[in-house]
Protein backbone atom coordinates (compact mmCIF):
# COMPACT_ATOMS: atom_id res chain seq x y z
CA UNK A 1 0.00 0.00 0.00
CA UNK A 2 1.42 3.69 -0.46
CA UNK A 3 0.57 4.77 2.65
CA UNK A 4 3.06 7.77 1.48
CA UNK A 5 0.62 8.52 -1.02
CA UNK A 6 -2.72 8.54 1.33
CA UNK A 7 -0.53 11.16 3.79
CA UNK A 8 0.25 13.54 1.51
CA UNK A 9 -3.01 13.27 -0.04
CA UNK A 10 -4.84 13.51 3.64
CA UNK A 11 -2.44 16.13 4.72
CA UNK A 12 -2.68 18.14 1.89
CA UNK A 13 -6.59 18.64 2.43
CA UNK A 14 -6.25 18.75 5.85
CA UNK A 15 -3.93 21.77 5.37
CA UNK A 16 -6.44 23.28 2.74
CA UNK A 17 -8.98 23.45 6.10
CA UNK A 18 -6.42 24.92 7.98
CA UNK A 19 -5.78 27.98 5.56
CA UNK A 20 -9.30 28.41 5.75
CA UNK A 21 -9.83 28.22 9.26
CA UNK A 22 -12.70 30.89 9.60
CA UNK A 23 -14.60 29.60 6.93
CA UNK A 24 -13.79 25.72 8.19
CA UNK A 25 -14.17 25.67 12.03
CA UNK A 26 -15.48 29.37 12.88
CA UNK A 27 -18.42 29.39 10.61
CA UNK A 28 -20.28 26.29 12.20
CA UNK A 29 -19.50 27.51 15.99
CA UNK A 30 -21.21 30.78 14.89
CA UNK A 31 -24.36 29.21 12.82
CA UNK A 32 -24.93 26.82 15.69
CA UNK A 33 -24.56 29.22 18.14
CA UNK A 34 -27.10 30.97 16.16
CA UNK A 35 -29.59 27.65 16.00
CA UNK A 36 -29.42 27.92 19.91
CA UNK A 37 -30.54 31.74 20.23
CA UNK A 38 -33.16 31.04 17.91
CA UNK A 39 -34.62 27.84 18.10
CA UNK A 40 -33.02 27.24 22.23
CA UNK A 41 -34.31 30.62 23.65
CA UNK A 42 -36.73 31.76 21.25
CA UNK A 43 -38.96 28.32 20.57
CA UNK A 44 -37.38 26.48 23.50
CA UNK A 45 -38.91 28.51 25.75
CA UNK A 46 -42.45 27.86 24.47
CA UNK A 47 -41.65 24.08 24.47
CA UNK A 48 -40.15 23.42 27.64
CA UNK A 49 -39.73 19.55 26.92
CA UNK A 50 -39.43 16.89 24.19
CA UNK A 51 -39.97 13.53 25.73
CA UNK A 52 -38.72 14.48 28.94
CA UNK A 53 -35.53 16.13 27.03
CA UNK A 54 -35.51 20.23 27.47
CA UNK A 55 -35.83 21.39 24.49
CA UNK A 56 -32.65 23.02 24.00
CA UNK A 57 -30.63 19.73 24.64
CA UNK A 58 -33.36 17.96 22.31
CA UNK A 59 -31.84 19.66 18.92
CA UNK A 60 -28.45 18.87 20.06
CA UNK A 61 -28.21 15.80 18.03
CA UNK A 62 -30.30 17.55 15.29
CA UNK A 63 -27.93 20.17 14.92
CA UNK A 64 -24.56 18.22 15.27
CA UNK A 65 -26.21 16.11 12.09
CA UNK A 66 -26.98 19.00 10.01
CA UNK A 67 -23.28 20.37 10.30
CA UNK A 68 -21.90 17.07 9.63
CA UNK A 69 -23.81 16.21 6.83
CA UNK A 70 -24.00 19.33 5.25
CA UNK A 71 -20.06 19.73 5.43
CA UNK A 72 -18.99 16.11 5.32
CA UNK A 73 -20.25 16.49 1.47
CA UNK A 74 -19.10 19.89 0.36
CA UNK A 75 -15.76 18.68 2.19
CA UNK A 76 -15.81 15.81 0.12
CA UNK A 77 -17.12 16.87 -3.16
CA UNK A 78 -15.03 19.94 -3.28
CA UNK A 79 -11.89 18.08 -2.33
CA UNK A 80 -12.18 15.94 -5.28
CA UNK A 81 -13.60 18.15 -7.82
CA UNK A 82 -11.57 21.35 -7.55
CA UNK A 83 -8.19 18.91 -8.74
CA UNK A 84 -10.58 18.01 -11.33
CA UNK A 85 -11.57 21.57 -12.17
CA UNK A 86 -8.16 22.95 -12.32
CA UNK A 87 -6.45 19.78 -14.32
CA UNK A 88 -4.10 18.90 -11.17
CA UNK A 89 -5.73 15.40 -11.06
CA UNK A 90 -3.65 14.32 -13.40
CA UNK A 91 -1.15 13.92 -10.97
CA UNK A 92 -3.26 11.86 -9.05
CA UNK A 93 -4.63 9.38 -11.80
CA UNK A 94 -0.34 9.06 -12.67
CA UNK A 95 0.92 7.60 -9.48
CA UNK A 96 1.24 4.20 -8.55
CA UNK A 97 -1.70 5.29 -6.63
CA UNK A 98 -4.62 2.54 -6.70
CA UNK A 99 -8.09 4.09 -6.04
CA UNK A 100 -8.70 2.32 -2.68
CA UNK A 101 -5.99 4.53 -1.48
CA UNK A 102 -7.16 7.49 -3.25
CA UNK A 103 -9.91 7.14 -1.35
CA UNK A 104 -9.00 6.70 2.21
CA UNK A 105 -6.58 9.90 1.71
CA UNK A 106 -10.10 12.73 0.16
CA UNK A 107 -12.67 10.98 1.80
CA UNK A 108 -10.57 10.57 5.30
CA UNK A 109 -9.71 13.82 5.54
CA UNK A 110 -13.45 15.49 4.54
CA UNK A 111 -14.27 12.60 7.51
CA UNK A 112 -11.65 13.92 9.90
CA UNK A 113 -12.84 17.43 8.91
CA UNK A 114 -16.27 16.73 10.02
CA UNK A 115 -15.95 14.78 12.86
CA UNK A 116 -13.82 17.96 14.63
CA UNK A 117 -16.82 20.74 13.37
CA UNK A 118 -18.77 17.49 15.04
CA UNK A 119 -17.27 17.77 18.17
CA UNK A 120 -16.39 21.69 18.27
CA UNK A 121 -20.28 21.97 18.09
CA UNK A 122 -20.71 19.43 20.98
CA UNK A 123 -18.44 21.71 22.94
CA UNK A 124 -20.36 24.84 21.78
CA UNK A 125 -24.00 23.04 22.68
CA UNK A 126 -22.18 22.44 26.12
CA UNK A 127 -22.38 26.23 26.65
CA UNK A 128 -25.79 26.83 25.71
CA UNK A 129 -27.67 23.35 27.62
CA UNK A 130 -26.78 21.09 30.21
CA UNK A 131 -25.98 17.91 28.10
CA UNK A 132 -25.47 14.12 28.92
CA UNK A 133 -24.39 11.32 26.80
CA UNK A 134 -25.93 8.07 28.00
CA UNK A 135 -23.86 6.09 25.23
CA UNK A 136 -20.84 7.78 24.22
CA UNK A 137 -19.47 4.73 22.42
CA UNK A 138 -22.95 4.32 20.76
CA UNK A 139 -22.54 8.42 19.83
CA UNK A 140 -18.93 8.42 18.42
CA UNK A 141 -20.09 5.28 16.69
CA UNK A 142 -22.70 7.28 14.85
CA UNK A 143 -20.64 10.17 14.40
CA UNK A 144 -17.51 8.55 12.77
CA UNK A 145 -20.33 6.34 10.45
CA UNK A 146 -22.02 9.53 9.54
CA UNK A 147 -18.65 11.30 8.28
CA UNK A 148 -17.70 8.76 6.90
CA UNK A 149 -20.99 7.52 5.09
CA UNK A 150 -21.62 11.36 3.66
CA UNK A 151 -17.87 12.14 2.96
CA UNK A 152 -18.37 9.35 0.46
CA UNK A 153 -21.42 10.57 -0.56
CA UNK A 154 -19.43 13.78 -1.28
CA UNK A 155 -16.94 12.42 -2.87
CA UNK A 156 -19.17 10.55 -5.30
CA UNK A 157 -20.95 14.34 -6.09
CA UNK A 158 -17.63 15.89 -6.62
CA UNK A 159 -17.28 13.12 -9.22
CA UNK A 160 -20.53 13.53 -11.28
CA UNK A 161 -20.90 17.31 -11.21
CA UNK A 162 -18.86 19.02 -13.91
CA UNK A 163 -19.43 22.48 -12.55
CA UNK A 164 -20.03 24.53 -9.36
CA UNK A 165 -23.80 24.56 -9.84
CA UNK A 166 -24.03 20.69 -9.66
CA UNK A 167 -21.46 20.72 -6.82
CA UNK A 168 -23.90 22.77 -4.80
CA UNK A 169 -27.27 21.28 -5.81
CA UNK A 170 -27.33 18.64 -3.58
CA UNK A 171 -26.27 19.69 -0.41
CA UNK A 172 -28.76 22.78 -0.80
CA UNK A 173 -31.59 21.45 -2.52
CA UNK A 174 -32.19 17.78 -1.09
CA UNK A 175 -29.80 17.40 2.17
CA UNK A 176 -30.61 20.60 3.95
CA UNK A 177 -34.36 19.99 3.74
CA UNK A 178 -34.01 16.61 4.13
CA UNK A 179 -32.27 17.19 7.39
CA UNK A 180 -34.52 19.74 8.66
CA UNK A 181 -37.72 18.21 7.90
CA UNK A 182 -36.12 14.65 9.41
CA UNK A 183 -36.54 15.49 12.74
CA UNK A 184 -33.39 17.67 13.49
CA UNK A 185 -35.49 20.15 15.75
CA UNK A 186 -38.85 18.18 16.75
CA UNK A 187 -39.58 14.72 17.53
CA UNK A 188 -41.01 12.41 14.61
CA UNK A 189 -43.98 11.32 17.27
CA UNK A 190 -45.63 15.51 17.51
CA UNK A 191 -46.17 15.00 13.57
CA UNK A 192 -50.13 14.15 12.93
CA UNK A 193 -50.15 10.12 11.68
CA UNK A 194 -49.95 10.71 8.27
CA UNK A 195 -46.78 12.87 8.02
CA UNK A 196 -45.15 10.26 10.55
CA UNK A 197 -45.76 7.80 8.33
CA UNK A 198 -44.01 10.34 5.08
CA UNK A 199 -41.28 11.27 7.34
CA UNK A 200 -40.02 7.69 7.74
CA UNK A 201 -39.44 7.58 3.78
CA UNK A 202 -36.78 10.44 4.57
CA UNK A 203 -33.71 8.52 5.33
CA UNK A 204 -31.73 11.11 7.90
CA UNK A 205 -34.87 10.44 10.10
CA UNK A 206 -32.93 7.37 11.25
CA UNK A 207 -29.36 9.13 11.61
CA UNK A 208 -30.92 11.64 13.66
CA UNK A 209 -32.89 9.16 15.58
CA UNK A 210 -30.51 6.28 16.24
CA UNK A 211 -27.75 9.58 17.19
CA UNK A 212 -30.33 11.27 19.43
CA UNK A 213 -30.87 8.04 21.40
CA UNK A 214 -27.29 8.20 22.05
CA UNK A 215 -27.65 11.00 23.85
CA UNK A 216 -31.03 10.49 25.53
CA UNK A 217 -32.13 7.03 24.93
CA UNK A 218 -35.51 8.59 23.35
CA UNK A 219 -35.79 8.06 19.62
CA UNK A 220 -38.30 7.73 16.61
CA UNK A 221 -37.09 4.43 15.41
CA UNK A 222 -35.25 1.91 17.03
CA UNK A 223 -31.46 2.37 17.40
CA UNK A 224 -31.09 -0.98 15.53
CA UNK A 225 -32.65 0.12 12.23
CA UNK A 226 -31.01 3.56 12.35
CA UNK A 227 -27.60 1.27 12.67
CA UNK A 228 -28.86 -0.33 9.96
CA UNK A 229 -29.94 2.49 7.89
CA UNK A 230 -26.42 4.17 8.23
CA UNK A 231 -24.81 1.26 7.23
CA UNK A 232 -26.96 0.24 4.30
CA UNK A 233 -26.15 4.15 2.74
CA UNK A 234 -21.88 3.47 3.96
CA UNK A 235 -22.72 0.51 1.16
CA UNK A 236 -24.39 2.21 -1.02
CA UNK A 237 -21.85 4.57 -1.21
CA UNK A 238 -18.99 2.57 -1.32
CA UNK A 239 -20.62 0.24 -4.24
CA UNK A 240 -21.53 3.93 -6.14
CA UNK A 241 -17.45 4.44 -5.86
CA UNK A 242 -16.02 1.68 -6.80
CA UNK A 243 -18.33 1.34 -9.76
CA UNK A 244 -16.96 5.02 -11.14
CA UNK A 245 -13.19 4.02 -10.08
CA UNK A 246 -13.97 0.51 -12.27
CA UNK A 247 -15.07 2.45 -15.04
CA UNK A 248 -13.27 5.93 -14.89
CA UNK A 249 -16.37 7.72 -14.67
CA UNK A 250 -15.46 11.40 -14.67
CA UNK A 251 -11.88 10.28 -14.06
CA UNK A 252 -10.73 8.50 -16.69
CA UNK A 253 -11.70 8.59 -20.88
CA UNK B 1 19.46 -3.23 -25.19
CA UNK B 2 15.79 -4.05 -23.94
CA UNK B 3 13.66 -1.37 -24.71
CA UNK B 4 12.20 1.00 -21.87
CA UNK B 5 9.04 1.61 -23.14
CA UNK B 6 7.57 -0.83 -25.10
CA UNK B 7 4.23 -0.04 -27.08
CA UNK B 8 2.09 -2.29 -28.96
CA UNK B 9 -0.53 -2.49 -31.73
CA UNK B 10 -1.92 0.51 -29.42
CA UNK B 11 -5.14 1.95 -30.68
CA UNK B 12 -7.73 4.85 -28.83
CA UNK B 13 -11.42 5.68 -29.98
CA UNK B 14 -12.58 8.43 -27.41
CA UNK B 15 -16.74 7.73 -26.37
CA UNK B 16 -17.02 10.77 -28.64
CA UNK B 17 -16.10 8.50 -31.49
CA UNK B 18 -13.14 10.01 -32.56
CA UNK B 19 -10.06 7.80 -33.21
CA UNK B 20 -7.31 9.09 -31.75
CA UNK B 21 -4.76 6.34 -32.15
CA UNK B 22 -4.82 3.82 -34.99
CA UNK B 23 -2.57 0.61 -34.10
CA UNK B 24 0.72 2.28 -32.82
CA UNK B 25 3.72 0.54 -32.19
CA UNK B 26 7.25 1.98 -30.84
CA UNK B 27 10.14 0.94 -28.56
CA UNK B 28 11.91 3.99 -26.78
CA UNK B 29 15.78 2.50 -25.67
CA UNK B 30 16.66 3.51 -22.16
CA UNK B 31 17.97 6.79 -21.92
CA UNK B 32 17.38 8.01 -25.45
CA UNK B 33 15.85 11.81 -26.71
CA UNK B 34 12.50 10.50 -28.35
CA UNK B 35 10.57 13.56 -29.80
CA UNK B 36 6.72 13.16 -31.36
CA UNK B 37 6.56 15.91 -33.90
CA UNK B 38 2.66 16.19 -35.05
CA UNK B 39 -0.13 18.95 -35.30
CA UNK B 40 -2.70 19.48 -33.08
CA UNK B 41 -5.04 16.30 -32.72
CA UNK B 42 -2.70 13.87 -33.88
CA UNK B 43 -2.50 12.08 -30.86
CA UNK B 44 0.67 12.98 -28.98
CA UNK B 45 -0.95 13.56 -25.97
CA UNK B 46 -3.06 10.58 -26.08
CA UNK B 47 -0.39 8.22 -26.77
CA UNK B 48 1.32 10.18 -23.34
CA UNK B 49 -1.40 9.80 -21.70
CA UNK B 50 -2.00 6.14 -22.01
CA UNK B 51 1.05 5.31 -20.87
CA UNK B 52 0.81 7.44 -17.67
CA UNK B 53 -2.27 5.53 -16.65
CA UNK B 54 -4.22 8.97 -17.08
CA UNK B 55 -6.57 7.62 -20.14
CA UNK B 56 -7.72 3.84 -20.85
CA UNK B 57 -6.39 2.13 -24.22
CA UNK B 58 -8.88 0.85 -26.40
CA UNK B 59 -7.11 -2.25 -28.07
CA UNK B 60 -2.89 -2.76 -27.36
CA UNK B 61 -0.37 -2.84 -24.41
CA UNK B 62 2.18 -1.02 -23.00
CA UNK B 63 5.25 -1.75 -20.82
CA UNK B 64 7.63 0.38 -19.08
CA UNK B 65 10.56 -1.20 -17.90
CA UNK B 66 9.55 -4.56 -19.06
CA UNK B 67 5.94 -4.28 -16.91
CA UNK B 68 2.33 -3.81 -18.21
CA UNK B 69 1.38 -0.65 -17.49
CA UNK B 70 -1.82 -1.96 -16.14
CA UNK B 71 -0.66 -5.00 -14.39
CA UNK B 72 2.11 -3.34 -13.02
CA UNK B 73 0.86 0.05 -12.78
CA UNK B 74 2.92 0.93 -9.45
CA UNK B 75 6.06 -0.65 -10.85
CA UNK B 76 5.33 1.44 -13.87
CA UNK B 77 3.88 4.67 -12.88
CA UNK B 78 6.61 4.83 -10.34
CA UNK B 79 9.39 4.97 -12.98
CA UNK B 80 7.41 7.92 -14.83
CA UNK B 81 7.39 11.35 -14.63
CA UNK B 82 5.24 14.04 -16.34
CA UNK B 83 4.89 17.66 -17.33
CA UNK B 84 2.00 18.50 -19.02
CA UNK B 85 0.91 20.61 -21.62
CA UNK B 86 -1.47 22.81 -19.98
CA UNK B 87 -0.15 24.57 -17.07
CA UNK B 88 -2.12 22.97 -14.73
CA UNK B 89 -1.26 23.94 -10.77
CA UNK B 90 -3.14 24.58 -7.58
CA UNK B 91 -3.25 28.24 -6.84
CA UNK B 92 -2.48 28.82 -3.03
CA UNK B 93 -0.07 26.31 -2.47
CA UNK B 94 3.84 27.18 -1.90
CA UNK B 95 6.36 25.88 -4.71
CA UNK B 96 7.89 23.75 -1.45
CA UNK B 97 4.82 22.11 -0.54
CA UNK B 98 3.62 20.92 -3.96
CA UNK B 99 6.96 19.02 -4.74
CA UNK B 100 6.50 17.31 -1.10
CA UNK B 101 2.95 16.80 -2.13
CA UNK B 102 4.33 15.50 -5.74
CA UNK B 103 6.99 13.28 -4.48
CA UNK B 104 4.50 12.01 -1.85
CA UNK B 105 2.22 10.66 -4.16
CA UNK B 106 5.06 8.73 -5.93
CA UNK B 107 5.25 6.84 -2.15
CA UNK B 108 8.74 8.87 -1.56
CA UNK B 109 9.60 9.32 1.56
CA UNK B 110 10.53 13.79 1.81
CA UNK B 111 13.75 14.33 1.03
CA UNK B 112 14.64 18.03 1.31
CA UNK B 113 18.50 17.87 0.29
CA UNK B 114 17.34 16.28 -3.30
CA UNK B 115 14.22 19.06 -3.36
CA UNK B 116 16.39 21.97 -2.70
CA UNK B 117 18.78 20.73 -5.20
CA UNK B 118 15.91 20.30 -7.94
CA UNK B 119 14.35 23.83 -7.12
CA UNK B 120 18.19 25.20 -7.49
CA UNK B 121 18.56 23.31 -10.76
CA UNK B 122 15.25 25.06 -11.53
CA UNK B 123 16.63 28.70 -10.54
CA UNK B 124 13.34 28.11 -8.26
CA UNK B 125 15.11 28.04 -4.85
CA UNK B 126 14.10 31.94 -3.93
CA UNK B 127 10.60 31.08 -5.27
CA UNK B 128 10.20 27.99 -2.72
CA UNK B 129 8.29 30.01 -0.41
CA UNK B 130 6.14 31.98 -3.06
CA UNK B 131 2.06 30.67 -3.53
CA UNK B 132 1.78 29.26 -7.06
CA UNK B 133 -0.18 32.03 -7.96
CA UNK B 134 2.25 34.71 -7.62
CA UNK B 135 4.33 32.96 -9.90
CA UNK B 136 4.90 34.01 -13.56
CA UNK B 137 4.08 31.58 -16.76
CA UNK B 138 7.75 30.58 -17.05
CA UNK B 139 8.07 29.59 -13.64
CA UNK B 140 4.98 28.08 -13.36
CA UNK B 141 6.03 25.55 -16.41
CA UNK B 142 9.40 25.18 -14.21
CA UNK B 143 7.24 24.20 -11.04
CA UNK B 144 5.77 21.58 -13.34
CA UNK B 145 9.00 20.46 -14.53
CA UNK B 146 10.02 19.87 -10.78
CA UNK B 147 7.27 18.96 -9.35
CA UNK B 148 7.65 15.52 -12.46
CA UNK B 149 11.51 15.11 -11.32
CA UNK B 150 10.35 15.21 -7.92
CA UNK B 151 10.48 11.29 -7.19
CA UNK B 152 13.64 10.95 -8.97
CA UNK B 153 11.95 9.20 -12.49
CA UNK B 154 13.85 6.85 -15.11
CA UNK B 155 11.51 8.15 -17.87
CA UNK B 156 10.20 11.51 -17.75
CA UNK B 157 7.38 12.66 -20.58
CA UNK B 158 7.69 16.07 -21.66
CA UNK B 159 4.47 17.24 -23.50
CA UNK B 160 4.45 20.24 -25.15
CA UNK B 161 6.99 21.96 -22.61
CA UNK B 162 8.30 24.79 -24.52
CA UNK B 163 5.07 25.91 -25.84
CA UNK B 164 4.59 29.89 -25.68
CA UNK B 165 7.74 30.10 -23.37
CA UNK B 166 10.26 32.55 -24.24
CA UNK B 167 13.23 32.12 -26.10
CA UNK B 168 16.17 32.23 -23.09
CA UNK B 169 13.55 29.96 -20.98
CA UNK B 170 13.10 27.35 -23.55
CA UNK B 171 17.28 27.27 -24.31
CA UNK B 172 17.64 26.72 -20.69
CA UNK B 173 14.93 23.80 -20.97
CA UNK B 174 17.08 22.47 -23.87
CA UNK B 175 19.96 22.49 -21.36
CA UNK B 176 18.09 20.60 -18.50
CA UNK B 177 17.32 18.00 -21.27
CA UNK B 178 20.60 17.50 -22.17
CA UNK B 179 21.50 17.28 -18.51
CA UNK B 180 19.02 14.72 -17.53
CA UNK B 181 20.00 12.78 -20.44
CA UNK B 182 23.44 12.63 -19.50
CA UNK B 183 22.41 11.25 -15.48
CA UNK B 184 20.39 8.44 -17.27
CA UNK B 185 16.82 9.70 -17.60
CA UNK B 186 14.77 8.79 -21.06
CA UNK B 187 13.31 11.57 -22.32
CA UNK B 188 9.89 11.65 -24.35
CA UNK B 189 8.87 15.39 -25.42
CA UNK B 190 5.98 16.41 -28.20
CA UNK B 191 6.58 19.47 -29.66
CA UNK B 192 5.45 21.71 -32.52
CA UNK B 193 8.86 23.37 -32.87
CA UNK B 194 10.62 21.38 -35.04
CA UNK B 195 13.85 23.18 -34.18
CA UNK B 196 13.41 22.01 -30.52
CA UNK B 197 13.52 18.78 -32.10
CA UNK B 198 16.14 19.33 -34.13
CA UNK B 199 18.56 20.35 -31.49
CA UNK B 200 17.88 17.55 -28.54
CA UNK B 201 16.38 14.55 -29.81
CA UNK B 202 18.18 11.72 -30.65
CA UNK B 203 15.44 10.00 -32.99
CA UNK B 204 11.92 11.88 -34.40
CA UNK B 205 8.92 10.40 -34.61
CA UNK B 206 5.90 12.06 -37.10
CA UNK B 207 2.19 11.60 -35.55
CA UNK B 208 -0.73 12.59 -37.29
CA UNK B 209 -4.13 11.65 -37.50
CA UNK B 210 -3.29 8.83 -34.96
CA UNK B 211 -0.71 7.34 -37.07
CA UNK B 212 2.57 6.91 -36.45
CA UNK B 213 3.97 7.89 -39.90
CA UNK B 214 7.43 7.80 -39.14
CA UNK B 215 9.71 6.70 -36.67
CA UNK B 216 13.80 7.21 -37.21
CA UNK B 217 17.17 8.43 -36.20
CA UNK B 218 17.51 12.31 -36.55
CA UNK B 219 20.59 12.41 -38.64
CA UNK B 220 19.67 8.97 -40.80
CA UNK B 221 16.00 10.54 -41.13
CA UNK B 222 17.73 13.82 -42.46
CA UNK B 223 20.30 11.43 -44.71
CA UNK B 224 17.38 9.60 -46.32
CA UNK B 225 14.45 12.52 -46.65
CA UNK B 226 16.75 15.39 -46.67
CA UNK B 227 16.92 17.36 -49.74
CA UNK B 228 19.82 19.79 -50.68
CA UNK B 229 19.42 22.86 -53.18
CA UNK B 230 21.88 24.97 -54.92
CA UNK B 231 20.58 28.43 -55.57
CA UNK B 232 22.14 30.62 -58.31
CA UNK B 233 21.81 34.03 -58.38
CA UNK B 234 22.61 35.55 -61.30
CA UNK B 235 23.96 38.59 -62.60
CA UNK B 236 20.79 39.87 -64.64
CA UNK B 237 17.18 38.82 -64.02
CA UNK B 238 15.96 35.92 -67.01
CA UNK B 239 12.80 35.87 -68.33
CA UNK B 240 12.08 32.13 -70.14
CA UNK B 241 14.56 29.69 -69.43
CA UNK B 242 16.45 28.18 -72.49
CA UNK B 243 15.43 24.80 -73.42
CA UNK B 244 18.54 23.30 -73.16
CA UNK B 245 17.99 23.79 -68.86
CA UNK B 246 14.74 21.65 -68.82
CA UNK B 247 16.20 18.55 -67.63
CA UNK B 248 17.03 20.24 -64.21
CA UNK B 249 13.69 21.13 -63.39
CA UNK B 250 14.91 24.60 -62.10
CA UNK B 251 12.50 26.70 -60.13
CA UNK B 252 13.03 30.75 -61.10
CA UNK B 253 12.69 32.95 -58.59
CA UNK B 254 9.64 36.07 -58.91
CA UNK B 255 12.63 38.55 -59.90
CA UNK B 256 13.96 36.24 -61.92
CA UNK B 257 17.33 36.83 -60.32
CA UNK B 258 17.76 33.20 -58.66
CA UNK B 259 17.41 29.67 -60.17
CA UNK B 260 16.91 27.09 -56.95
CA UNK B 261 18.22 23.38 -58.15
CA UNK B 262 16.72 20.77 -55.85
CA UNK B 263 18.98 17.35 -55.91
CA UNK B 264 19.86 14.02 -53.96
CA UNK B 265 23.47 14.78 -52.33
CA UNK B 266 23.46 11.21 -51.99
CA UNK B 267 24.26 9.93 -55.15
CA UNK B 268 27.41 10.18 -57.25
CA UNK B 269 26.09 12.29 -60.30
CA UNK B 270 24.09 15.26 -58.29
CA UNK B 271 23.62 16.72 -61.91
CA UNK B 272 26.00 20.25 -60.46
CA UNK B 273 28.49 19.98 -63.13
CA UNK B 274 25.76 19.21 -65.74
CA UNK B 275 23.83 22.39 -65.11
CA UNK B 276 26.60 24.51 -64.45
CA UNK B 277 28.30 23.86 -67.69
CA UNK B 278 24.71 24.70 -69.38
CA UNK B 279 23.80 27.72 -67.54
CA UNK B 280 27.66 28.68 -68.96
CA UNK B 281 26.67 27.70 -72.87
CA UNK B 282 23.06 29.41 -72.18
CA UNK B 283 25.02 32.52 -71.83
CA UNK B 284 23.80 33.31 -68.59
CA UNK B 285 26.18 34.93 -65.95
CA UNK B 286 25.96 32.96 -62.76
CA UNK B 287 26.97 35.92 -59.88
CA UNK B 288 27.31 33.68 -56.82
CA UNK B 289 26.69 30.10 -55.54
CA UNK B 290 24.78 28.96 -52.66
CA UNK B 291 23.75 25.45 -51.24
CA UNK B 292 21.05 24.60 -48.23
CA UNK B 293 19.94 21.34 -46.22
CA UNK B 294 16.40 21.00 -46.17
CA UNK B 295 14.94 21.22 -42.14
CA UNK B 296 13.50 18.66 -39.83
CA UNK B 297 10.48 21.12 -40.42
CA UNK B 298 10.44 20.61 -44.43
CA UNK B 299 10.42 16.87 -43.59
CA UNK B 300 7.67 17.02 -41.52
CA UNK B 301 5.48 19.45 -43.41
CA UNK B 302 6.18 16.95 -46.45
CA UNK B 303 5.17 14.21 -44.55
CA UNK B 304 1.89 15.50 -43.15
CA UNK B 305 0.74 16.98 -46.21
CA UNK B 306 1.35 13.71 -47.93
CA UNK B 307 -1.03 11.85 -45.58
CA UNK B 308 -3.60 14.56 -45.62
Amino acid sequence: MNTQAIRVIYKYEMLRAWETLLQSFVSPVLSTSLYFVVFGSAIGSRIQQVEGVPYGAFIVPGLIMLALLTHSITNASFGIFFPRFTGTIYEVLSAPISFVEILIGYVGAAATKSLIIGLIILATAGFFVPLEIAHPLWMAGFLILTCISFSLFGFIIGLWADNFEKLQLIPLLVITPLVFLGGSFYSVNMLPPAWQTVTLFNPVVYLISGFRWSFFEVSDVSVGISLFMVLAFLALCLLVVGWMFKTGYRLKQ
Amino acid sequence: MQAIISVSNLSKTYASGHQALRDVSLEIAPGEILALLGPNGAGKTTLISIVCGIVNASAGSVTVGGHDIRKGYRVTRSMIGLVPQELTLGAFETVWNTLCFSRGLFGKKPDPVYLEQLLRDLSLWDKKDNVLMSLSGGMKRRVLIGKALSHEPTVLFLDEPTAGVDVELRKDMWALVERLRQSGVTIILTTHYIEEAEAIADRVGVINKGELLLLDDKQALMHKLGKRQLIIELEAPVGELPESLDTWKLERSSDGRQLVYTYDPHIDDTGINGLLQAITESGLVVKDLQTTQSSLEDIFVSLVRADA
